[in-house]
C-alpha cells in the first residue's frame, strides 16, 4: 500500500479542559473516499476542523504527504491542498456565485485587475459538472438552500485540492441532487482526489465510501473497509447499542379535521394549496427542495402574505403575524435553526420560553423566572437533554441537544397544531429516534402535526398520510399503504419512472 | 465548587470590565489630586454626567435592540425650547410657579416621547436604516429650535424652576438622583420583564424574534419612545440648571457622550447584549476622566481627544475578549 496522504497521531483537542477528541491515530489513504461517522458530539466535526485549519489541536500531529503540518487558518490549509465544505453556509449573501467561489483567491489578469472572464468560465464549468441550476452571476441571497450548498462545493473545488472534506453535505439536498453529488465525488476520485465524507446518513456512507472510521466520545472505536460493514453495524458501533426500530409504530386512529387549508396561494411561492390535518394525526408535507413546502408553513404562521382560506377547528383563521398564529394554537419549528429558530447566546431556559413568554409574566410584564426554570427543567427531563445548567448559553450544547431545545420552544405554548420543518436536520440517529417518539406521543395526545421534510424515509416512517408538492402546487396525496418512497418520489418529480 | 466555577465562567466579562476600569481610574485620580475624593467634587462629577447619563439609559435600549439614535442632542434643544416656551406661557397668564413648572415638565416629556416615537416609526414602518433616520432628524430638530429661538436663548420666567436645578434632596443633586432612580427602574425592566427580554432578543437576531411570535416593530418602537422620553427628562433638568435654554448650545455632542457611555459600559454595538448599570458606570467613567484632565491642567480642547481614544479603546478591548 502506498504511503497515506494524511496521517494523524495522538491527536487531542480540549475545550476548556473538556476533551472532545482523545488521542486519535488515523490515516487517510490516497484517492479513497473515507466515511467519518459518529453521533453528535463524537468529535467528527472537531477532527475535520483541525484538518482544515479552523482549530489547532491541543496536542498531537497531522502529517500531509509525510510532512508534519500546522495550519494557522482555513486559507492556510486551502493553500496546502485541504478544502472543506462546511456544514453551515459560509457565503456572502450580497455577492454573486462567481465572486463567492473565488472569494479571497481571485484570479487576476497580467495587469492585476480581476479576470472576470476566466473566473466565470471556471465557475460555469464547475456548476455544470455538479448539475446545478445556478448561473455564475446569480446573487447568493436569491438561491435556495440546496443551491447554496452546491456553491459551497464549487468553492472547495475551484482550486487544486488534494483532500476535499465534506461535512454533512447532503442535509439540504434532495435525493436527485444527492445522486448528482455522489457522481461528482466519484469522478473526482477517478482523477485521484482524496475525500472525507462526514455524515449521519449511514446508507449514503455505504453507497459512496470506500472505508469507514467510527468515532465515539472522541475516540476512534472502529475502522473497516466498506465491504465489511453495513449500516446496522455502523449504527451499533456509533452508539454502542443496537437501534432496533428508529420509527415508533404508526397510529391509524385520527380524530376530526382540525386544520383545513383551501386554495392557499402566495405569489412567487405556491399556488392553490389545499389539505386537511386531523387531530392526532401526523400529516407529511413532502416534495423536493424548492417545491414550496416551507413557504406554505410560513404562510400558515402569518410570516408570509397569502390568499385563500385557513380554518382551525371550524373557525376562520387569519394570521397576519406569528403572534396571532400562536395565540390561535399554531406553533412552528423552523427548518433553519441558526437563522430563525434559536438565540445561541441566550440562556437555555430563555430559549425554551421564547415563544411562550407571555404565559410566564406577572403584572407589568415581570417574568416569573422560577417558573420559567421549572418549565425548562421539565422539558430537559422529558427530552433527555444533556444540560447541567439551564442558565448556561444554548450554544454550549451539542447540535442535537440544541434541536431538542428548539422543539421544546415550539411545544411550550401548548399548541393544537404543530408544524415541524426538517425536525431532525443535522441530528444523530439516537436523537432522531427520540424526536420521532416525541412527535408520536404528541399525536397520541390529540395534537395535530404537520411534518415538513425532504427526507423521504422520515416522511414514510412517521406519516399516515402525505401531501406531496411539486413546483408550488399540490401534486397529490397518498394514504395508508400507498405511503412509500417510490410513489412520493414520482409525485415530487412528476415522472413515472424511478429517477435514480 | 464546580458549580461555582461554572457560574464565574458564565459572568460576562465585559459587564464587569467597565466597573474595574472605573475603580482603577478612581484610585489613579485620587493619587493625582488630593481634591478628587472630596465629596463636593464627586457630587459635582455625578451631576455633570447625569444629563447625558439619563439619555444613555434610553440609548442602551435602542442599541441593544439593534438601533442607534444620533438625534438626541438636537432633540434636547428642540424639547428644551418648547418646554421653556410652555413654562413662560403659563407663567405669563399669572398661574403660579407650580403650574408653570408642571407645564414645562409635561411638555418636555410629551415632546421627547413624540420625537422618539417619530424616529421609531420611520425606522420600523418606514423601513429606513436608523442611522439615516436619526441623522436626518438630528439636522431637523436642531434647525427647528434655532428657527423658533432665532438661534438665541430662552430665559425661564420662573425662579422656582431654576432653584430646582440646584436642589439636592438628601444631599444628592437632583439630576443624579433622577439618574440613579431611573437606572434602577430600567435595569429591573431590562433584566426581569418581557419587554427587556424582547429587546435583547430583537437585537440578537430579529428574524429569530419574528419567527418566535415577538412583535419586532413594536419592541423597536418602544426603545425609541423610551429614548425620547429620557431626552425629555434630561432636557428639563438641564433647563432647570441654567434656568434657560440656549437653542444653539443645549444638547451639543450629547449623542456622542450618550453613545460613548453605552459602549464603555460594555453594550455590544451590534445589539443583543448590554446592561443598564454598565452604562451608568460608562457615563461616570467619562466624567471622571474629564475631571482628572481638568485637575492636572490639560487643555479642555484636548478632552475630546481623550474621549475619542477611550471609546475606541473600550471597543477594541471588547473585540479582543470575544475572539
Amino acid at each position: 500500500m502506498a504511503a497515506p496522504l494524511v496521517r494523524v497521531r495522538s491527536l487531542r483537542k480540549e475545550f476548556g479542559g473538556h476533551a472532545v477528541l482523545r488521542d486519535v491515530d488515523a490515516e487517510i489513504g490516497r484517492g479513497e473516499i473515507l466515511g467519518l461517522i459518529g453521533e453528535n458530539g463524537a468529535g467528527k466535526s472537531t477532527l475535520v476542523k483541525i484538518l482544515s485549519g479552523i482549530h489547532p489541536p491541543t496536542s498531537g500531529t497531522v502529517e500531509l504527504d509525510g510532512r508534519p503540518v500546522a495550519f494557522r487558518s482555513p486559507s492556510d490549509a486551502r493553500r496546502a491542498g485541504v478544502s472543506l465544505v462546511p456544514q453551515e453556509f459560509n457565503l456572502a449573501a450580497d455577492l454573486s456565485v462567481v465572486e463567492n467561489v473565488f472569494l479571497g483567491a481571485e484570479l487576476l489578469t497580467p495587469r492585476r485587475t480581476l479576470d472576470g472572464a476566466r473566473m466565470r468560465a471556471r465557475t460555469a464549468e464547475l456548476l455544470a459538472e455538479l448539475g446545478a441550476s445556478v448561473a455564475p452571476d446569480d446573487r447568493i441571497d436569491g438561491l435556495s438552500a440546496a443551491q447554496k450548498q452546491l456553491v459551497e462545493v464549487c468553492k472547495a473545488l475551484a482550486f487544486d485540492a488534494k483532500l476535499l472534506i465534506l461535512d454533512e453535505p447532503t442535509t439540504m439536498l434532495t435525493r436527485r441532487e444527492i445522486g448528482r453529488l455522489f457522481a461528482v465525488m466519484r469522478s473526482l476520485q477517478a482523477r485521484g482526489m482524496t475525500q472525507v465524507y462526514v455524515s449521519h446518513k449511514l446508507a449514503e456512507v455505504k453507497t459512496v465510501c470506500d472505508r469507514v472510521l467510527v468515532l465515539k466520545d472522541g475516540e476512534l472505536v472502529h475502522q473497516a473497509p466498506i465491504g465489511a460493514i453495513d449500516p446496522p453495524e455502523m449504527a451499533r458501533r456509533m452508539v454502542g447499542r443496537e437501534l432496533k426500530e428508529i420509527y415508533p409504530p404508526k397510529r391509524r386512529a385520527a380524530g376530526p379535521p382540525l386544520l383545513e387549508v383551501g386554495g392557499l396561494s402566495s405569489p412567487g411561492a405556491f399556488t392553490d394549496v389545499s389539505f386537511t390535518v386531523r387531530e392526532g394525526e401526523i400529516l407529511g408535507l413532502a416534495g423536493l427542495v424548492g417545491a414550496g413546502r416551507t413557504e406554505v408553513a410560513e404562510a400558515l404562521m402569518g410570516l408570509r402574505p397569502c390568499t385563500g382560506t385557513v380554518r382551525l377547528g371550524g373557525r376562520e383563521l387569519r394570521s397576519r403575524s406569528a403572534a396571532q398564529a400562536v395565540r390561535s394554537g399554531l406553533s412552528y419549528l423552523s427548518e433553519d435553526r441558526q437563522g430563525s429558530g434559536i438565540l445561541p447566546g441566550f440562556p437555555i431556559a430563555e430559549n425554551v420560553t421564547l415563544v411562550s413568554l407571555p404565559a410566564y409574566c406577572r403584572a407589568l410584564g415581570l417574568v416569573d423566572r422560577a417558573r420559567e426554570l421549572q418549565s425548562a427543567a421539565t422539558w430537559r427531563e422529558r427530552f433527555h437533554v444533556k444540560a447541567p445548567d439551564l442558565k448556561a448559553p444554548l450554544e454550549s450544547l451539542s447540535g442535537g441537544n440544541q434541536q431538542k431545545i428548539s422543539l421544546a420552544k415550539t411545544l411550550d405554548p401548548g399548541p393544537r397544531l404543530v408544524i415541524v420543518d426538517e425536525p431532525t436536520r443535522g441530528v444523530d440517529v439516537a436523537a432522531k429516534q427520540e424526536i420521532y417518539r416525541f412527535l408520536a406521543e404528541l399525536a397520541a395526545r390529540g395534537t395535530a402535526l404537520l411534518l415538513v421534510s425532504s427526507e423521504l424515509e422520515e416522511v414514510v416512517g412517521n406519516c399516515d398520510r402525505v401531501v406531496v408538492m411539486r413546483e408550488g402546487r399540490v401534486a397529490g396525496e397518498l394514504a395508508g399503504d400507498a405511503v412509500a418512497e417510490r410513489p412520493i418520489m414520482y409525485l415530487a418529480t412528476g415522472v413515472e419512472e424511478a429517477t435514480a | 465548587m464546580n458549580a461555582l466555577w461554572q457560574r464565574l465562567r458564565r459572568l460576562e466579562k465585559e459587564r464587569y470590565a467597565a466597573f474595574a476600569a472605573l475603580a482603577i481610574l478612581t484610585v489613579v485620580s485620587s493619587f493625582l489630586s488630593p481634591y478628587f475624593l472630596q465629596p463636593e467634587n464627586l457630587l459635582n462629577i455625578l451631576r455633570q454626567v447625569s444629563y447625558t447619563g439619563i439619555i444613555a439609559l434610553g440609548m442602551t435600549y435602542v442599541i441593544v435592540a439593534g438601533g442607534i439614535d444620533l438625534s438626541v442632542g438636537s432633540m434636547a434643544a428642540f424639547v428644551g425650547t418648547l418646554s421653556v416656551l410652555a413654562l413662560n406661557a403659563v407663567a405669563e397668564r399669572g398661574h403660579g410657579d407650580a403650574a408653570a413648572v408642571s407645564a414645562a415638565v409635561a411638555v418636555a416629556l410629551a415632546v421627547g416621547l413624540l420625537c422618539g416615537l417619530g424616529n421609531g416609526l420611520l425606522v420600523t414602518k418606514g423601513r429606513i436604516a436608523p442611522f439615516i433616520v436619526t441623522l436626518g432628524t438630528m439636522a431637523l430638530f436642531r434647525s427647528l429650535s434655532l428657527y423658533i429661538g432665532d438661534a438665541g436663548e430662552f430665559r425661564s420666567a420662573s425662579a422656582v424652576f431654576g432653584d430646582l436645578g440646584s436642589w439636592m434632596p438628601l444631599g444628592v443633586p437632583l439630576p443624579a438622583a433622577v439618574l440613579l432612580g431611573l437606572a434602577a427602574l430600567l435595569s429591573l425592566a431590562f433584566s426581569r420583564t418581557r419587554w427587556g427580554r424582547y429587546t435583547r432578543a430583537v437585537g440578537s437576531n430579529a428574524r429569530v424574534a419574528r419567527f418566535s411570535a415577538i412583535d419586532v416593530d413594536r419592541t423597536r418602537l418602544a426603545s425609541y419612545g423610551l429614548n425620547g422620553l429620557m431626552v425629555g427628562v434630561s432636557t428639563v433638568l438641564v433647563a432647570m440648571r441654567f434656568n434657560s435654554v440656549g437653542t444653539s448650545t443645549v444638547g451639543l455632542n450629547y449623542e456622542l457622550d450618550a453613545i460613548a457611555a453605552v459602549i464603555i459600559g460594555g453594550t455590544a454595538m451590534a445589539g443583543g447584549r448590554g446592561t443598564i448599570w454598565g452604562t451608568v458606570v460608562g457615563a461616570i467613567t467619562l466624567g471622571v476622566i474629564n475631571n482628572m484632565l481638568n485637575m492636572v491642567g490639560i487643555s479642555t480642547y484636548l478632552q475630546g481627544t481623550v474621549k475619542g481614544l477611550v471609546i475606541i479603546g473600550a471597543v477594541f478591548i471588547q473585540r479582543q475578549k470575544q475572539s
